[in-house]
């Protein structure tokens, strides 16, 4: 059964890289990029547990929290430029498209 | 009691499997970037919380002990805090970029346009 | 003072659940670490009511249950838009009132709009919420204002 689990999350993967090829817009690019990053978590853990290593688990933690930084981080490269300058709102070059 | 724990993990985890896969096949289908974010919510929370709740019962079937449920127990909490966070600045950032949300009463006007938004 | 107390307790136990180790060497370390993590935040400043809310943490046990039912009736919905042939969606973007008066209240509220599919906030005003639904049903059982309220009796703001 936790083979079974493991195929449907690897072809949800599959579907969501679909997306982040094909997406129109950054955006959508990004919605894929987080939602593989999500089932990757699920898939370290599921594989642990195929293993038989639960120390796995540690790493789908780890993983879970670079995924959250991460696709914040890129949020905020894209909506200021870099990753500097986001918390002042007084600096001149944050208004620059 | 091991037989009804076993089958109870086989509900949850082919549960989770086939929420996670409506997620994908939501976010292939929808037609604009702000339907297909209810699209990853479905797999979010409904495919990541049955797959974990799945895993949780193995740890109990296998007795791994009680640290691996409890990790598993934080991933859950974990993605359940940060996932909606991601979602929404997400959607914040979105609309600062400029994409309109492709709205009913507007969709049928742009389904003679071709679809105005990108 | 209590906060910190707290943090400090939740950070000790936190190692202890991660590594389930009880040498010496690993004990030690633990202890450098948090010790580490807390003089850290003190000097960042955001253990508070907000950063670290010790007061929901009842409220919290109670209000949960309510909304995974919640988030699985979503599920079971949008799950059966997303399978249907004709798909039948029609998304609809409006402002929510939001009565809570705490920024932590308002997050809740809007991670939970957020975290139940079908339904998702834009952006927070003082006091709105711009959501974006997927059907105007899913938008109408919000503006009935229960998870509204939910959200309000748990941060215990009436």
């Amino acid at each position: 059964m936790l083979i079974a689990a493991t195929t449907a999350i690897l072809i949800t993967m599959l579907l969501a890289l679909t997306r982040g090829i094909l997406g129109p817009t950054l955006y959508d690019r990004i919605l894929a990029a987080n939602m593989l990053g999500t089932k990757t978590v699920l898939i370290i853990a599921v594989l642990g547990f195929i293993t038989g290593r639960p120390a796995f688990l540690d790493v789908a933690l780890v993983y879970a929290l670079i995924n959250f930084i991460g696709v914040i981080a890129v949020l905020k490269y894209f909506e200021y430029g870099s990753l500097h300058h986001a918390e002042k709102h007084d600096t001149p070059d944050e208004e620059q498209p | 009691m091991q037989s009804v724990l076993v089958i109870l993990e086989w509900i949850c985890l082919l549960g989770g499997s086939f929420f996670l896969l409506v997620g994908g096949i939501g976010i292939l289908r929808f037609p604009d970037l702000f339907t297909r974010f209810h699209a990853t919510s479905v797999s979010d929370t409904m495919g990541a919380g049955l797959i974990l709740t799945g895993l949780m019962i193995e740890t109990l079937v296998q007795q791994h002990g009680f640290t691996p449920l409890v990790k598993l127990l934080m991933i859950a909490v974990f993605l359940m805090i940060t996932s909606p966070s991601a979602t929404h600045a997400l959607a914040k950032a979105a609309i600062h970029g400029g994409v309109k949300p492709r709205l009913a009463d507007r969709a049928k006007a742009q389904d003679d346009e071709n679809g105005a938004d990108r | 003072m209590i906060h910190k107390l707290s943090v400090g307790i939740f950070l000790i136990c936190l190692w202890l659940l991660l590594s389930w180790h009880f040498t010496p060497l690993l004990l030690g370390l633990g202890l450098v670490s948090t010790l580490l993590v807390l003089y850290l935040s003190i000097r960042m400043e955001i253990i508070d009511r907000e950063g670290h809310p010790l007061h929901l943490t009842l409220s919290t046990l109670r209000y949960l249950p309510w909304l995974i039912v919640k988030i699985v009736q979503a599920n079971l919905d949008v799950t059966w838009r997303i399978l249907h042939p004709r798909m039948p969606i029609d998304p609809t973007q409006e402002k929510v009132k939001c009565s809570q008066k705490s920024d932590l209240g308002k997050v809740i509220y809007a991670n939970s709009i957020t975290l139940t599919p079908g339904t998702l906030s834009m952006s927070i005003d003082a006091d709105t919420i711009e959501v974006h639904s997927l059907t105007s049903t899913a938008i109408e059982e919000l503006r009935q204002n229960t998870m509204d309220r939910k959200v309000t009796q748990m941060v215990g703001e009436d």
